[in-house]
């Protein structure tokens, strides 16, 4: 037995230093010389400075800019997390409710319109950094008004920012939420 | 379900037919006896290197009693490592943001965790655990504890392949060519394939940056695809951040999706054709894909569409669920946007068929049925096409199983692969069989007594039973994914938990090498015209009818009162 446990210690000492410091470590280097900026995060920066991710999404509130889907972190890039409620749990079924009706009076929606379902469930990371183009499409008066912007010239960034299904069939479409709001401060800075 | 949700599923079909048949036989190849196998010129020196500095003798082989002592001597070296890691990090380099020393509890149940190959995580990656734990703990137990479960599945298939043999194989020669020569190689690429999709590797701690609405915003950093890479191919599943592979840093796109879930199937899917290859036996192997895939699909169909179909309490609320040009519609809750209800269903079907457990979106959130399925998916054994090395393992099993029930049936004196079938073996098979659902059922029976078990529920009702079972469905198969409401963080959940675990793999490892041992050591007989062939449909039927009824009579009870209810009340 002992012959076994000297010969386990052995071998979890030498795949530790391969598997444990090498691999990783000749990974980091090639994909830092590779895509240094996917593999540092994706960061977007502005004016010199970084402002975010493309990849995390962030909370925005202000009229003038596109809002993400709720999240059970508040966008916190230090945790991630969804609210993990069932689908019959009455908490999270008031919650919904509460939110369609907000989004209907922030968005001038009639009482009985019908709201996107990515913009009030919470998504699984709680950094999501899409919201789908239903969702773009209504909220996009209240942003041109709130701006000043022609409502056709806020559609058409929509569309700039929407990624479509990888190689047409994989994952889903969406906006990116972070990618749009900066591209609506560069064309029209909110007063 | 959409239409592009139906070429989703078969890209990835296409993709798994494309490469499992190739590193099947492969891997035979690297575990086959005596054979040379591609790339001998580079790895020979360095495995021989390893064997030195370890003093082990590649040539001597092993019975199957030293084979599982060189195995529990490697799990629990493995444990004690990864259990000082956590509990020392803050005095060791490489934690950025000064993470303290993990509680005994939750670190016990993590080591217990990886070094059985399950994952299951009673904590957040990004804030519990330094990079130096990722790395040298938990990374390398990815490795290893996945490669020490193709190792016995390589025992078992010389065990079933050799004839009056009295040994299997040498555990430290395929614990090191399972390692070096399938598990690295393949990590590699992946990882750089999902580092350059926008999964992040580098050593930085948090960034800190102002968002547009001037809120400070942390951006963590860490070597994540490099673990990523290695979790879902050695079917571990543990993410470097709690949320796992809906993380966005995780998993980026959907092109980083597909391939990840693609890793989590590869290999135990290959391994159908490894096993065909090693009993020189080709229709053997390809039988028992078609079993693996067959299941598989059926079951990411059904998850697909129950997802995909919404929920209609919010349908109530208001809330448009339908799919269209400019939405994914289904149920959201809990899914990221660019995965939506096919990528996410079909990623639920995939972690829980196979002993991987890592998720891309919160199974706790899906619609009852859903989560039902998945964990459905578990009680079956994790067979379809289950963890790598054990799935294939728990599949032969139950093969075995049904043989006897055919012998039964036709009073004939069951074989396999020309091997008579006794009752020595049948015991093993048995205790193979009760050990997960006893330690199962008998902690989600005491969770449900206890008033400090309940506590940790995040739903009360039928959901709250779910949350409990599928949290020893999970431990005890060595999943790793969960029902993420349940807080099983409390002293109950980590000391049972880890010890449903350890059931789950040496109770049903053990017995494996055992059944191993008894067959080498047979004369296979000739086949007769009243030989049961096991490469037919209909011994495939045979088989899934077998995994069905006995997951069915063990556990639908208990379902009834979980997911069932619950689905019939919404």
């Amino acid at each position: 037995m002992l012959r076994q446990l000297t010969a386990a210690a052995g071998m979890l000492l030498v795949f530790t230093a391969l598997t444990g410091l090498v691999y990783p470590l000749v990974v980091t280097g090639a994909a830092q010389a590779a895509f240094g900026h996917r593999a540092d995060g994706s960061l977007i920066e502005r004016d010199g400075e970084a402002v975010g991710s493309e990849l995390i999404g962030q909370p925005f509130e202000g009229e003038g800019y596109f809002h993400p889907r709720p999240s059970a972190v508040g966008y916190d890039g230090a945790a991630s997390g969804g609210d993990n409620l069932g689908p019959s749990d009455e908490g999270l079924l008031e919650g919904i409710e509460a939110r369609t009706e907000e989004y209907r009076a922030e968005n001038g929606l009639a009482d009985d319109a019908e709201v996107p379902v990515d913009a009030v469930t919470a998504s699984a990371s709680g950094l999501d950094p899409h919201i789908t183009v239903a969702n773009a499409r209504l909220q996009t008066s209240r942003v041109a008004e709130a701006r000043g912007m022609d409502t056709g010239e806020v559609a058409r960034l929509v569309d700039d920012n929407t990624t479509g299904r990888t190689l047409g069939v994989l994952g889903e479409k969406g906006v990116n939420v972070l990618e749009l709001n900066l591209a609506l401060d560069e064309e029209a800075p909110a007063s | 379900m959409s239409g592009a949700a139906w070429f989703q599923f078969a890209a990835l079909i296409a993709a798994l037919l494309a490469t499992a048949p190739f590193l099947g036989r492969y891997m035979a190849k690297v575990y086959g006896d005596g054979e040379k196998a591609p790339g001998d010129r580079f790895f020979l020196p360095v495995e021989r290197a390893v064997y030195r500095l370890c003093r082990v003798d590649p040539d001597s082989e092993q019975r199957w009693t030293s084979y599982a002592l060189s195995l529990l001597a490697f799990s629990a070296v493995s444990f004690l490592a990864v259990y000082g890691l956590q509990r020392l990090q803050p005095f060791l380099p490489l934690n950025p943001v000064d993470l303290p020393a993990v509680e005994p509890r939750v670190a016990f149940n993590v080591a217990v965790s990886f070094a059985t190959n399950t994952n299951w995580q009673a904590y957040g990656g990004e804030s519990t655990m330094s990079h130096l734990t990722q790395m040298l703990g938990l990374t390398v137990q990815n490795f290893v504890s996945a490669a020490a479960g193709m190792a016995v599945m390589a025992a078992f298939l010389r065990g079933l392949a050799r004839r009056r043999a009295a040994t299997l194989g040498n555990f430290w020669v395929d614990l090191t060519r399972g390692t070096l020569r399938i598990l690295l190689p393949l990590s590699t690429l992946v990882a750089l394939v999902l580092a350059g999709c926008g999964v992040i590797q580098n050593l930085n701690g948090h960034t800190v940056v102002t968002t547009l609405e001037g809120a400070a915003q942390t951006i963590p950093g860490g070597p994540a695809a490099s673990q990523v890479a290695i979790k879902q191919l050695g079917t571990n599943g543990g993410g470097f951040f709690d949320m796992n592979s809906a993380h966005p840093f995780e998993n980026a796109t959907a092109l980083s999706n597909f391939v990840e879930n693609w890793a989590i199937l590869v290999i135990p899917l290959a391994l159908a054709f490894t096993f065909g290859a090693m009993v020189r036996d080709r229709r053997q192997g390809r039988a028992v894909f078609g079993i693996m895939l067959a299941v598989w699909a059926v079951m990411s169909i059904g998850t697909m569409a129950l997802e995909a179909g919404g929920s209609p309490r919010l349908e109530a609320l208001g809330v448009d669920q339908s799919a269209a040009a400019d939405q994914s519609g289904g149920y959201l809750e809990g899914k990221e946007v660019r995965f939506g209800p096919a990528a996410s269903g079909l990623w639920a079907a995939s972690t829980t068929g196979t002993s991987n457990g890592s998720v891309n979106a919160m199974h706790d959130s899906f619609t009852p049925a859903g989560g039902g399925l998945a964990m459905v998916h578990m009680m079956f054994g994790e067979v379809s096409p289950g963890g790598v090395g054990v799935g294939l393992n728990g599949l032969l099993v139950m093969a075995v199983l049904a043989v006897f029930i055919a012998g039964l049936m036709v009073g004939r004196t069951p074989e396999y692969l020309g091997k008579k079938i006794r009752a020595a073996e049948m015991k093993l098979v048995v205790l193979y069989v009760l050990a997960m659902p006893t330690v199962l059922l008998g902690f989600a029976a005491a969770s449900v007594l206890l008033p400090t078990a309940l506590a940790s529920l995040n739903n009360t009702g039928p959901h709250g039973l779910s949350e409990i079972l599928y949290g020893y469905a999970s431990t005890a198969n060595n999943n790793g994914s969960a029902f993420a409401g349940l807080d099983s963080s409390t002293t109950w959940y980590t000391t049972t938990m880890g010890l449903a675990m350890l059931v789950g793999r040496f109770f049903l490892i053990i017995p494996v090498l055992a059944i191993a041992g008894s067959m080498a050591a047979k004369r296979p007989a000739p086949a007769t015209a009243g030989t049961l062939p096991t490469h037919t449909p209909l011994f495939a039927g045979m088989v899934v009818g077998v995994m069905v009824i006995v997951a069915g009579l063990t556990f639908l009870p208990a379902l009834a009162l979980g997911p069932i209810v619950e689905q019939l009340s919404l």
